[in-house]
Protein backbone atom coordinates (compact mmCIF):
# COMPACT_ATOMS: atom_id res chain seq x y z
CA UNK A 1 0.00 0.00 0.00
CA UNK A 2 1.71 3.41 -1.32
CA UNK A 3 1.14 5.63 1.95
CA UNK A 4 0.47 9.13 1.05
CA UNK A 5 1.37 12.13 3.22
CA UNK A 6 -1.00 14.63 2.14
CA UNK A 7 -0.66 18.29 3.22
CA UNK A 8 -3.05 21.73 2.57
CA UNK A 9 -1.07 25.12 2.73
CA UNK A 10 -3.66 28.39 3.25
CA UNK A 11 -1.84 31.92 3.22
CA UNK A 12 -2.70 35.08 1.45
CA UNK A 13 -1.23 35.31 -2.27
CA UNK A 14 2.16 37.45 -1.58
CA UNK A 15 3.47 35.47 1.55
CA UNK A 16 4.88 32.81 -0.10
CA UNK A 17 2.64 29.67 0.84
CA UNK A 18 2.45 28.40 -2.92
CA UNK A 19 7.03 29.11 -2.40
CA UNK A 20 6.87 27.20 0.63
CA UNK A 21 4.70 24.48 -0.95
CA UNK A 22 7.28 24.17 -3.61
CA UNK A 23 10.26 24.10 -1.37
CA UNK A 24 8.92 21.50 0.87
CA UNK A 25 8.23 19.14 -2.60
CA UNK A 26 11.72 20.21 -3.08
CA UNK A 27 13.48 18.68 -0.06
CA UNK A 28 10.88 15.45 -0.56
CA UNK A 29 12.33 14.59 -3.98
CA UNK A 30 15.62 15.09 -2.54
CA UNK A 31 15.05 12.55 0.29
CA UNK A 32 14.14 10.35 -2.57
CA UNK A 33 9.76 10.47 -2.14
CA UNK A 34 7.60 11.13 -4.82
CA UNK A 35 6.19 14.42 -4.77
CA UNK A 36 3.33 16.57 -6.07
CA UNK A 37 3.45 20.35 -5.04
CA UNK A 38 0.49 22.91 -6.71
CA UNK A 39 -1.25 25.87 -6.08
CA UNK A 40 -5.15 26.81 -6.21
CA UNK A 41 -5.35 29.15 -8.43
CA UNK A 42 -7.72 32.29 -7.87
CA UNK A 43 -8.30 35.65 -8.64
CA UNK A 44 -4.37 37.08 -8.44
CA UNK A 45 -4.22 39.56 -6.28
CA UNK A 46 -2.08 40.21 -3.20
CA UNK A 47 -3.65 39.40 0.01
CA UNK A 48 -6.92 37.12 -1.50
CA UNK A 49 -6.89 33.74 0.58
CA UNK A 50 -4.80 31.06 -1.66
CA UNK A 51 -4.33 27.43 -0.98
CA UNK A 52 -1.19 24.95 -2.45
CA UNK A 53 -0.75 21.21 -2.07
CA UNK A 54 1.38 18.18 -1.30
CA UNK A 55 1.21 14.94 -1.64
CA UNK A 56 4.51 12.74 -0.49
CA UNK A 57 4.85 9.25 -0.96
CA UNK A 58 7.10 6.19 -1.22
CA UNK A 59 5.28 5.28 -4.68
CA UNK A 60 4.58 7.81 -7.38
CA UNK A 61 0.66 8.93 -6.73
CA UNK A 62 -1.52 9.71 -10.05
CA UNK A 63 -4.10 11.32 -8.62
CA UNK A 64 -4.50 15.31 -10.43
CA UNK A 65 -7.02 16.29 -7.45
CA UNK A 66 -7.34 18.80 -4.90
CA UNK A 67 -6.60 17.68 -1.51
CA UNK A 68 -9.67 17.44 0.25
CA UNK A 69 -9.41 15.20 3.50
CA UNK A 70 -5.35 16.25 4.38
CA UNK A 71 -3.28 14.44 7.24
CA UNK A 72 -1.47 18.19 7.75
CA UNK A 73 -2.77 21.61 7.43
CA UNK A 74 -0.69 24.82 7.25
CA UNK A 75 -1.38 28.16 8.09
CA UNK A 76 0.81 30.79 7.25
CA UNK A 77 -1.65 33.49 8.01
CA UNK A 78 -3.19 33.80 11.02
CA UNK A 79 -5.85 36.12 10.45
CA UNK A 80 -6.84 33.24 7.75
CA UNK A 81 -8.48 31.17 11.14
CA UNK A 82 -11.50 33.11 10.76
CA UNK A 83 -12.05 33.78 6.89
CA UNK A 84 -11.17 30.09 5.89
CA UNK A 85 -12.46 26.96 7.14
CA UNK A 86 -9.35 25.31 7.59
CA UNK A 87 -9.61 22.59 9.23
CA UNK A 88 -11.89 21.36 6.60
CA UNK A 89 -11.85 17.64 5.96
CA UNK A 90 -8.49 17.57 8.19
CA UNK A 91 -8.02 14.00 9.69
CA UNK A 92 -7.69 14.33 13.46
CA UNK A 93 -5.15 11.55 13.42
CA UNK A 94 -3.13 14.57 11.74
CA UNK A 95 -2.32 17.94 12.74
CA UNK A 96 -2.50 21.81 12.08
CA UNK A 97 0.45 23.89 11.97
CA UNK A 98 -0.50 27.62 12.60
CA UNK A 99 1.74 30.89 12.21
CA UNK A 100 1.75 32.61 14.98
CA UNK A 101 3.01 33.92 18.44
CA UNK A 102 0.13 32.52 20.62
CA UNK A 103 0.01 28.68 22.17
CA UNK A 104 -2.10 26.22 20.48
CA UNK A 105 -4.64 26.24 23.14
CA UNK A 106 -5.25 30.13 22.71
CA UNK A 107 -6.19 29.24 19.03
CA UNK A 108 -8.09 26.26 19.56
CA UNK A 109 -11.67 27.84 19.79
CA UNK A 110 -11.37 29.41 16.51
CA UNK A 111 -10.96 25.99 15.02
CA UNK A 112 -14.24 24.83 15.11
CA UNK A 113 -14.48 21.93 16.87
CA UNK A 114 -11.18 20.38 15.58
CA UNK A 115 -9.62 17.63 18.05
CA UNK A 116 -6.27 16.62 16.16
CA UNK A 117 -2.88 18.29 17.26
CA UNK A 118 -2.50 22.06 17.27
CA UNK A 119 0.86 24.08 16.93
CA UNK A 120 2.32 27.10 16.39
CA UNK A 121 5.19 28.26 15.18
CA UNK A 122 5.84 31.93 15.91
CA UNK A 123 7.35 32.42 11.88
CA UNK A 124 7.58 36.32 12.19
CA UNK A 125 10.12 36.65 14.95
CA UNK A 126 12.24 33.38 14.13
CA UNK A 127 12.58 35.48 10.82
CA UNK A 128 12.92 38.55 11.90
CA UNK A 129 15.70 37.29 14.49
CA UNK A 130 17.84 35.89 11.64
CA UNK A 131 17.03 37.58 8.69
CA UNK A 132 15.97 41.03 9.58
CA UNK A 133 12.88 40.49 7.56
CA UNK A 134 9.67 38.97 7.69
CA UNK A 135 9.94 35.83 5.21
CA UNK A 136 7.49 33.35 6.45
CA UNK A 137 8.49 30.38 4.30
CA UNK A 138 11.38 28.90 5.90
CA UNK A 139 10.06 28.52 9.69
CA UNK A 140 6.67 27.44 8.31
CA UNK A 141 8.45 24.55 6.07
CA UNK A 142 10.97 23.69 9.43
CA UNK A 143 7.89 23.54 11.47
CA UNK A 144 5.72 20.94 9.08
CA UNK A 145 8.56 18.66 8.47
CA UNK A 146 8.64 18.91 12.13
CA UNK A 147 5.20 18.34 12.86
CA UNK A 148 4.37 15.86 10.21
CA UNK A 149 7.63 13.69 10.41
CA UNK A 150 7.63 13.50 6.48
CA UNK A 151 11.00 13.22 6.49
CA UNK A 152 14.02 12.99 8.75
CA UNK A 153 15.06 16.10 10.91
CA UNK A 154 18.60 15.84 10.46
CA UNK A 155 18.52 14.44 6.96
CA UNK A 156 16.07 17.87 5.89
CA UNK A 157 18.41 20.09 7.50
CA UNK A 158 21.31 18.48 5.39
CA UNK A 159 19.55 18.56 2.64
CA UNK A 160 17.84 22.52 3.15
CA UNK A 161 22.17 23.48 3.65
CA UNK A 162 22.75 21.98 0.44
CA UNK A 163 19.50 23.77 -1.69
CA UNK A 164 20.32 26.86 -0.25
CA UNK A 165 23.84 27.12 -0.90
CA UNK A 166 22.90 26.59 -4.44
CA UNK A 167 20.14 28.64 -4.29
CA UNK A 168 22.22 31.71 -2.95
CA UNK A 169 25.27 30.97 -4.30
CA UNK A 170 25.87 34.87 -5.23
CA UNK A 171 24.97 35.70 -1.93
CA UNK A 172 26.04 33.68 0.23
CA UNK A 173 25.19 35.91 3.52
CA UNK A 174 21.92 34.76 3.31
CA UNK A 175 22.50 31.01 3.52
CA UNK A 176 23.40 31.18 7.27
CA UNK A 177 20.30 33.49 8.16
CA UNK A 178 18.01 31.12 6.84
CA UNK A 179 20.07 27.64 8.31
CA UNK A 180 19.49 29.65 11.30
CA UNK A 181 16.09 30.61 10.30
CA UNK A 182 15.37 26.89 9.84
CA UNK A 183 16.86 25.45 12.70
CA UNK A 184 15.41 27.84 15.58
CA UNK A 185 11.92 26.73 13.78
CA UNK A 186 12.34 23.27 14.34
CA UNK A 187 12.98 24.03 18.19
CA UNK A 188 10.48 26.76 18.60
CA UNK A 189 7.37 24.69 17.54
CA UNK A 190 4.74 24.50 20.23
CA UNK A 191 1.91 22.33 21.02
CA UNK A 192 1.18 18.61 20.71
CA UNK B 1 20.16 6.50 -18.00
CA UNK B 2 18.08 9.19 -17.51
CA UNK B 3 18.44 11.52 -15.25
CA UNK B 4 15.95 11.74 -11.87
CA UNK B 5 14.34 15.25 -11.67
CA UNK B 6 11.00 17.35 -10.59
CA UNK B 7 9.96 20.52 -11.97
CA UNK B 8 6.42 21.66 -13.45
CA UNK B 9 4.77 20.32 -16.40
CA UNK B 10 5.76 24.27 -17.94
CA UNK B 11 9.31 23.40 -17.24
CA UNK B 12 9.32 20.32 -18.75
CA UNK B 13 8.19 21.24 -21.98
CA UNK B 14 10.08 24.13 -21.78
CA UNK B 15 13.52 21.84 -20.91
CA UNK B 16 12.58 19.98 -23.84
CA UNK B 17 12.67 22.53 -26.38
CA UNK B 18 16.08 23.84 -24.56
CA UNK B 19 17.25 20.07 -25.15
CA UNK B 20 16.12 20.13 -28.89
CA UNK B 21 16.82 23.73 -29.77
CA UNK B 22 14.69 24.95 -32.62
CA UNK B 23 15.82 27.66 -34.91
CA UNK B 24 13.05 30.05 -34.15
CA UNK B 25 10.39 30.33 -31.10
CA UNK B 26 7.99 33.03 -31.96
CA UNK B 27 5.44 34.02 -28.69
CA UNK B 28 3.35 36.37 -27.01
CA UNK B 29 5.28 36.10 -23.91
CA UNK B 30 2.49 36.84 -21.38
CA UNK B 31 -0.89 36.01 -20.28
CA UNK B 32 -2.81 33.93 -21.43
CA UNK B 33 0.35 31.76 -21.73
CA UNK B 34 1.96 30.25 -19.41
CA UNK B 35 5.95 30.19 -17.78
CA UNK B 36 6.88 28.26 -21.22
CA UNK B 37 8.50 31.11 -22.78
CA UNK B 38 9.31 32.92 -19.76
CA UNK B 39 11.59 29.46 -18.78
CA UNK B 40 12.88 29.44 -22.82
CA UNK B 41 13.55 33.06 -22.46
CA UNK B 42 15.40 32.81 -19.61
CA UNK B 43 17.59 29.99 -21.64
CA UNK B 44 18.01 32.20 -24.35
CA UNK B 45 19.05 35.24 -22.12
CA UNK B 46 21.67 32.85 -20.87
CA UNK B 47 23.15 31.55 -23.84
CA UNK B 48 22.01 27.98 -23.26
CA UNK B 49 20.16 27.80 -26.77
CA UNK B 50 21.19 29.64 -30.40
CA UNK B 51 17.48 29.58 -31.09
CA UNK B 52 15.90 33.26 -32.50
CA UNK B 53 13.49 33.91 -29.49
CA UNK B 54 10.92 36.37 -31.44
CA UNK B 55 8.12 38.18 -29.00
CA UNK B 56 5.14 39.13 -30.91
CA UNK B 57 2.27 41.78 -29.96
CA UNK B 58 0.04 38.71 -30.48
CA UNK B 59 -0.82 35.17 -31.31
CA UNK B 60 -1.73 36.20 -34.85
CA UNK B 61 1.19 37.32 -35.62
CA UNK B 62 3.29 34.68 -33.50
CA UNK B 63 1.44 31.62 -35.79
CA UNK B 64 2.23 33.82 -38.94
CA UNK B 65 6.10 34.43 -37.78
CA UNK B 66 6.43 30.26 -37.15
CA UNK B 67 4.71 29.77 -40.78
CA UNK B 68 7.20 32.21 -41.64
CA UNK B 69 9.74 30.27 -40.61
CA UNK B 70 8.96 27.32 -41.20
CA UNK B 71 8.74 27.84 -44.82
CA UNK B 72 11.69 29.40 -44.88
CA UNK B 73 13.24 26.01 -44.03
CA UNK B 74 13.58 25.91 -40.02
CA UNK B 75 12.27 24.33 -37.18
CA UNK B 76 9.69 27.09 -35.42
CA UNK B 77 7.76 26.41 -32.61
CA UNK B 78 5.85 28.44 -29.80
CA UNK B 79 3.70 28.39 -26.93
CA UNK B 80 0.35 29.72 -25.89
CA UNK B 81 -3.47 28.88 -24.28
CA UNK B 82 -6.69 29.76 -23.96
CA UNK B 83 -7.73 32.90 -25.81
CA UNK B 84 -3.99 32.57 -27.18
CA UNK B 85 -4.98 29.71 -29.18
CA UNK B 86 -8.19 31.25 -30.28
CA UNK B 87 -6.07 34.73 -31.52
CA UNK B 88 -4.03 32.07 -33.65
CA UNK B 89 -7.25 30.33 -35.92
CA UNK B 90 -6.95 31.89 -39.07
CA UNK B 91 -3.18 30.95 -39.01
CA UNK B 92 -3.38 27.53 -37.58
CA UNK B 93 -5.55 26.19 -40.91
CA UNK B 94 -2.81 28.25 -43.16
CA UNK B 95 -0.11 26.57 -41.29
CA UNK B 96 -1.45 23.20 -41.36
CA UNK B 97 -2.79 23.94 -45.32
CA UNK B 98 0.82 24.78 -46.22
CA UNK B 99 1.43 21.34 -44.89
CA UNK B 100 4.55 23.50 -42.36
CA UNK B 101 5.25 21.10 -39.60
CA UNK B 102 5.09 23.42 -36.49
CA UNK B 103 5.35 22.69 -33.03
CA UNK B 104 2.66 24.29 -30.55
CA UNK B 105 3.39 23.44 -26.92
CA UNK B 106 -0.95 23.70 -25.83
CA UNK B 107 -1.34 24.42 -22.25
CA UNK B 108 -4.85 23.67 -21.99
CA UNK B 109 -7.09 26.75 -20.19
CA UNK B 110 -10.92 27.57 -20.63
CA UNK B 111 -11.67 29.83 -23.29
CA UNK B 112 -13.65 32.87 -22.09
CA UNK B 113 -16.54 33.96 -21.12
CA UNK B 114 -16.84 34.22 -18.33
CA UNK B 115 -13.28 35.28 -17.66
CA UNK B 116 -11.67 31.89 -16.36
CA UNK B 117 -7.66 30.95 -16.34
CA UNK B 118 -8.37 27.27 -15.13
CA UNK B 119 -8.41 24.40 -16.66
CA UNK B 120 -10.54 22.32 -19.58
CA UNK B 121 -10.03 21.38 -22.86
CA UNK B 122 -12.56 24.14 -24.96
CA UNK B 123 -9.65 25.71 -26.54
CA UNK B 124 -7.66 22.97 -28.15
CA UNK B 125 -10.73 20.83 -28.71
CA UNK B 126 -11.99 24.17 -30.23
CA UNK B 127 -8.97 23.87 -33.07
CA UNK B 128 -9.85 20.11 -33.60
CA UNK B 129 -10.73 20.67 -37.33
CA UNK B 130 -8.07 22.82 -38.35
CA UNK B 131 -5.83 20.34 -39.23
CA UNK B 132 -3.67 19.96 -36.76
CA UNK B 133 -2.13 16.50 -34.92
CA UNK B 134 -3.10 16.80 -31.70
CA UNK B 135 -1.39 14.87 -28.51
CA UNK B 136 -2.69 15.20 -24.85
CA UNK B 137 -0.75 14.09 -22.01
CA UNK B 138 -1.51 12.89 -18.43
CA UNK B 139 1.23 14.06 -16.25
CA UNK B 140 4.51 16.03 -16.59
CA UNK B 141 6.55 12.81 -18.02
CA UNK B 142 4.09 12.78 -21.00
CA UNK B 143 3.85 16.15 -21.55
CA UNK B 144 8.16 16.26 -21.64
CA UNK B 145 8.04 12.80 -23.78
CA UNK B 146 5.15 14.00 -26.12
CA UNK B 147 7.08 17.08 -27.00
CA UNK B 148 10.15 15.07 -27.68
CA UNK B 149 8.61 12.67 -30.44
CA UNK B 150 6.28 15.67 -31.56
CA UNK B 151 8.52 16.72 -34.52
CA UNK B 152 9.50 13.26 -35.88
CA UNK B 153 6.04 12.92 -36.53
CA UNK B 154 5.17 15.96 -37.95
CA UNK B 155 7.90 16.10 -40.17
CA UNK B 156 7.94 12.70 -41.87
CA UNK B 157 7.28 13.09 -45.34
CA UNK B 158 3.95 11.30 -45.97
CA UNK B 159 2.97 13.67 -42.77
CA UNK B 160 4.29 17.31 -43.03
CA UNK B 161 1.48 18.48 -40.98
CA UNK B 162 1.42 20.75 -37.67
CA UNK B 163 1.54 18.97 -34.16
CA UNK B 164 0.12 20.41 -30.93
CA UNK B 165 1.49 18.94 -27.96
CA UNK B 166 -1.14 19.51 -24.67
CA UNK B 167 -1.07 19.30 -21.03
CA UNK B 168 -4.01 20.20 -18.88
CA UNK B 169 -3.45 23.83 -17.61
CA UNK B 170 -2.68 24.25 -13.70
CA UNK B 171 -3.55 20.58 -13.28
CA UNK B 172 -0.02 19.44 -14.78
CA UNK B 173 1.67 22.65 -16.41
CA UNK B 174 1.87 24.34 -13.02
CA UNK B 175 2.81 21.23 -10.82
CA UNK B 176 5.55 20.02 -9.50
CA UNK B 177 6.06 16.28 -9.61
CA UNK B 178 9.24 13.52 -10.67
CA UNK B 179 10.29 13.34 -13.44
CA UNK B 180 12.71 10.92 -15.55
CA UNK B 181 15.05 13.39 -18.23
CA UNK B 182 17.17 12.22 -21.01
CA UNK B 183 20.53 13.84 -21.84
CA UNK B 184 20.93 16.43 -24.05
CA UNK B 185 22.89 14.30 -26.63
CA UNK B 186 20.56 11.23 -26.75
CA UNK B 187 17.37 13.99 -27.15
CA UNK B 188 19.27 15.39 -30.44
CA UNK B 189 20.38 12.34 -31.83
CA UNK B 190 16.15 11.02 -31.42
CA UNK B 191 14.38 14.48 -32.26
CA UNK B 192 16.85 14.54 -35.39
CA UNK B 193 17.97 17.41 -37.93
CA UNK B 194 14.93 19.01 -39.68
CA UNK B 195 15.67 18.40 -43.76
CA UNK B 196 12.91 19.50 -45.45
CA UNK B 197 12.30 18.98 -49.11
CA UNK B 198 11.22 22.45 -50.49
CA UNK B 199 11.79 25.02 -48.78
CA UNK B 200 11.94 29.33 -49.61
CA UNK B 201 15.76 29.50 -48.66
CA UNK B 202 16.43 27.14 -51.55
CA UNK B 203 16.83 29.34 -54.51
CA UNK B 204 17.86 26.52 -56.61
CA UNK B 205 14.13 25.69 -56.59
CA UNK B 206 11.66 28.37 -56.08
CA UNK B 207 8.57 27.20 -54.97
CA UNK B 208 5.62 29.52 -53.33
CA UNK B 209 3.94 29.02 -49.94
CA UNK B 210 0.19 30.28 -49.44
CA UNK B 211 -0.69 31.53 -53.12
CA UNK B 212 -5.34 31.17 -53.98
CA UNK B 213 -6.19 27.62 -54.67
CA UNK B 214 -8.60 27.21 -57.71
CA UNK B 215 -11.53 25.39 -57.51
CA UNK B 216 -10.04 22.63 -60.19
CA UNK B 217 -7.38 22.25 -57.22
CA UNK B 218 -8.24 23.00 -53.94
CA UNK B 219 -10.22 19.85 -53.68
CA UNK B 220 -7.22 17.69 -54.55
CA UNK B 221 -5.21 19.29 -51.69
CA UNK B 222 -7.42 19.33 -49.37
CA UNK B 223 -7.58 15.37 -49.70
CA UNK B 224 -4.03 15.12 -49.34
CA UNK B 225 -3.98 17.05 -46.04
CA UNK B 226 -6.41 14.26 -44.98
CA UNK B 227 -4.52 12.02 -46.65
CA UNK B 228 -1.23 12.78 -44.37
CA UNK B 229 -3.52 12.96 -40.96
CA UNK B 230 -4.47 9.35 -41.70
CA UNK B 231 -0.61 8.62 -42.14
CA UNK B 232 0.00 10.55 -39.04
CA UNK B 233 -1.19 7.71 -37.18
CA UNK B 234 1.22 5.20 -38.07
CA UNK B 235 4.08 7.83 -37.53
CA UNK B 236 2.76 8.22 -33.94
CA UNK B 237 3.48 4.26 -33.76
CA UNK B 238 6.55 4.60 -35.42
CA UNK B 239 8.23 7.13 -33.86
CA UNK B 240 6.62 5.73 -30.22
CA UNK B 241 7.84 2.23 -30.98
CA UNK B 242 11.93 4.32 -31.72
CA UNK B 243 10.96 6.08 -28.22
CA UNK B 244 10.36 3.09 -25.95
CA UNK B 245 13.63 1.25 -27.71
CA UNK B 246 15.83 4.62 -27.00
CA UNK B 247 14.06 5.92 -23.77
CA UNK B 248 12.39 3.05 -22.35
CA UNK B 249 8.63 4.65 -22.17
CA UNK B 250 5.92 3.09 -23.85
CA UNK B 251 3.36 5.24 -25.87
CA UNK B 252 0.33 4.11 -28.37
CA UNK B 253 -2.62 6.16 -29.94
CA UNK B 254 -4.45 4.98 -27.12
CA UNK B 255 -3.86 3.43 -23.47
CA UNK B 256 -5.81 0.66 -22.00
CA UNK B 257 -5.80 0.55 -18.26
CA UNK B 258 -7.15 -2.57 -16.75
CA UNK B 259 -9.30 -3.30 -19.68
CA UNK B 260 -9.28 -6.78 -20.26
CA UNK B 261 -12.25 -8.08 -18.36
CA UNK B 262 -13.69 -4.49 -18.04
CA UNK B 263 -17.58 -4.15 -17.81
CA UNK B 264 -17.70 -0.79 -17.03
CA UNK B 265 -14.98 1.94 -18.88
CA UNK B 266 -14.43 5.54 -19.04
CA UNK B 267 -12.85 7.35 -22.24
CA UNK B 268 -11.03 10.53 -21.50
CA UNK B 269 -8.08 12.65 -22.06
CA UNK B 270 -5.68 14.25 -19.93
CA UNK B 271 -4.64 14.24 -16.18
CA UNK B 272 -8.17 12.85 -14.88
CA UNK B 273 -6.69 9.51 -16.42
CA UNK B 274 -4.20 8.89 -13.26
CA UNK B 275 -6.87 10.50 -10.84
CA UNK B 276 -9.18 7.72 -13.00
CA UNK B 277 -6.19 4.93 -12.56
CA UNK B 278 -6.60 5.53 -8.86
CA UNK B 279 -10.03 4.74 -8.76
CA UNK B 280 -9.92 1.96 -10.87
CA UNK B 281 -6.95 0.08 -8.37
CA UNK B 282 -9.77 0.78 -5.63
CA UNK B 283 -12.75 -0.54 -7.23
CA UNK B 284 -10.42 -3.77 -8.87
CA UNK B 285 -9.55 -4.21 -4.81
CA UNK B 286 -13.24 -4.71 -4.30
CA UNK B 287 -13.88 -6.76 -6.92
CA UNK B 288 -15.16 -4.31 -9.43
CA UNK B 289 -14.45 -4.62 -13.00
CA UNK B 290 -13.58 -1.51 -14.57
CA UNK B 291 -11.23 -0.13 -16.98
CA UNK B 292 -10.35 3.44 -18.61
CA UNK B 293 -9.54 4.21 -22.20
CA UNK B 294 -6.74 7.18 -22.17
CA UNK B 295 -7.00 8.86 -25.59
CA UNK B 296 -3.20 10.18 -26.34
CA UNK B 297 -3.95 11.11 -29.85
CA UNK B 298 -6.80 12.98 -30.68
CA UNK B 299 -6.51 13.86 -34.07
CA UNK B 300 -6.32 11.66 -36.14
CA UNK B 301 -8.95 10.08 -33.66
CA UNK B 302 -8.10 6.67 -33.22
CA UNK B 303 -11.51 5.55 -33.79
CA UNK B 304 -10.85 1.88 -34.71
CA UNK B 305 -8.68 1.39 -31.95
CA UNK B 306 -11.03 3.47 -29.44
CA UNK B 307 -13.85 0.52 -31.14
CA UNK B 308 -11.51 -2.21 -30.50
CA UNK B 309 -10.70 -1.41 -26.71
CA UNK B 310 -14.14 -1.34 -25.98
CA UNK B 311 -14.84 -4.70 -27.41
CA UNK B 312 -16.76 -6.75 -24.77
CA UNK B 313 -17.76 -3.81 -22.51
CA UNK B 314 -21.40 -3.17 -21.64
CA UNK B 315 -21.13 0.13 -20.45
CA UNK B 316 -19.05 3.32 -21.22
CA UNK B 317 -18.81 7.07 -20.02
CA UNK B 318 -17.14 9.21 -22.36
CA UNK B 319 -16.04 11.99 -20.30
CA UNK B 320 -15.85 15.45 -22.30
CA UNK B 321 -13.50 18.29 -20.34
CA UNK B 322 -15.63 20.73 -22.79
CA UNK B 323 -18.81 21.77 -23.69
CA UNK B 324 -18.67 21.76 -27.33
CA UNK B 325 -22.55 22.84 -27.52
CA UNK B 326 -23.67 20.72 -29.69
CA UNK B 327 -27.13 20.48 -27.60
CA UNK B 328 -26.22 16.22 -28.01
CA UNK B 329 -22.65 15.51 -26.23
CA UNK B 330 -19.24 16.92 -26.05
CA UNK B 331 -16.49 16.67 -29.03
CA UNK B 332 -15.05 13.27 -27.65
CA UNK B 333 -18.15 11.85 -27.08
CA UNK B 334 -19.63 12.48 -30.78
CA UNK B 335 -16.34 10.89 -32.28
CA UNK B 336 -16.03 7.61 -30.00
CA UNK B 337 -20.18 7.34 -30.51
CA UNK B 338 -19.03 7.42 -34.17
CA UNK B 339 -16.08 5.09 -34.24
CA UNK B 340 -18.48 2.59 -32.12
CA UNK B 341 -21.11 2.08 -34.81
CA UNK B 342 -19.41 -0.41 -36.75
CA UNK B 343 -19.21 -2.60 -33.33
CA UNK B 344 -20.78 -5.80 -33.58
CA UNK B 345 -21.96 -5.43 -29.92
CA UNK B 346 -22.34 -1.69 -29.17
CA UNK B 347 -21.74 -0.80 -25.52
CA UNK B 348 -24.27 1.45 -23.93
CA UNK B 349 -22.82 4.68 -24.10
CA UNK B 350 -22.99 7.74 -22.14
CA UNK B 351 -21.57 11.45 -22.40
CA UNK B 352 -20.58 13.03 -18.84
CA UNK B 353 -19.04 16.57 -19.58
CA UNK B 354 -16.92 17.23 -16.42
CA UNK B 355 -14.21 19.68 -14.79
CA UNK B 356 -15.42 23.16 -17.10
CA UNK B 357 -12.93 26.21 -16.26
CA UNK B 358 -11.19 23.87 -13.60
CA UNK B 359 -13.86 22.50 -11.87
CA UNK B 360 -12.36 19.99 -9.94
CA UNK B 361 -12.52 15.85 -10.63
CA UNK B 362 -11.93 13.57 -7.84
CA UNK B 363 -11.14 10.06 -7.13
CA UNK B 364 -14.80 10.15 -5.75
CA UNK B 365 -16.39 12.00 -8.82
CA UNK B 366 -14.99 8.76 -11.00
CA UNK B 367 -16.10 6.09 -8.41
CA UNK B 368 -19.56 7.80 -9.19
CA UNK B 369 -19.49 7.75 -13.00
CA UNK B 370 -18.65 3.95 -12.55
CA UNK B 371 -21.48 3.25 -9.98
CA UNK B 372 -23.66 5.28 -12.66
CA UNK B 373 -22.63 2.44 -15.24
CA UNK B 374 -23.17 -0.15 -12.92
CA UNK B 375 -26.88 0.91 -12.18
CA UNK B 376 -26.92 1.13 -16.43
CA UNK B 377 -26.26 -2.36 -16.92
CA UNK B 378 -28.09 -3.86 -13.41
CA UNK B 379 -31.22 -1.83 -14.88
CA UNK B 380 -31.23 -2.14 -18.48
CA UNK B 381 -31.98 1.94 -18.80
CA UNK B 382 -29.61 3.86 -20.19
CA UNK B 383 -31.49 7.27 -18.91
CA UNK B 384 -30.16 10.54 -19.83
CA UNK B 385 -27.03 10.03 -22.41
CA UNK B 386 -25.52 13.35 -21.98
CA UNK B 387 -24.68 14.79 -18.35
CA UNK B 388 -23.13 17.30 -16.87
CA UNK B 389 -21.16 15.99 -13.67
CA UNK B 390 -21.38 18.41 -10.47
CA UNK B 391 -22.86 21.15 -12.00
CA UNK B 392 -25.67 22.56 -9.75
CA UNK B 393 -28.29 24.44 -11.81
CA UNK B 394 -30.49 21.72 -13.24
CA UNK B 395 -31.04 18.66 -11.32
CA UNK B 396 -32.36 16.23 -13.80
CA UNK B 397 -28.48 16.55 -15.27
CA UNK B 398 -26.44 15.95 -12.14
CA UNK B 399 -24.14 13.07 -11.56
Amino acid sequence: MNKITEIRWHGRGGQGAKTACLLLADVAFTAGKYVQGFPEYGPERMGAPITAYNRISDERCTVHSNIYTPDYVVVVDETLLEAVDVTAGLKEEGAIVINSSKDPEELKPLLRGYKGGVFTIDARSVSEKNLGKYFPNTPMLAAIVKVSRVLDEDQFVADMEDSFSHKFASKPQVIEGNMNCLKDALKEVKGA
Amino acid sequence: MSIKERMSGNEAVAYAMKQIEPDVFAAFPITPSTEIPQYFAQYVADGKVSTEFVTVESEHSSMSACMGAEAAGCRAVTATSSAGLAFMYEMLYVVASSRLPVTLACVNRALTGPININNDHSDSMGARDSGWIQIYAENNQEAYDNYLQAMRIAERADVRLPIMVCQDGFITSHAVENILLENDEKVKKFVGEYRPENYLLNSERPYAVGPYDTCPYYMEHKVQQAEAMKNAKQAILDVAADFEKTFGRSYGLIEKYKMDDAEAALVLIGSTAGTAKACIDDMRSRGMKVGLVKIRAFRPFPGEEIAAALEGVKAVAVMDKSEGFTGCGGPVYSETAAACIAMENIPVMIDVVYGLGGRDCRVEDIERVYNHLFEIISTGERGPVYIHMGQRSNEKEVL
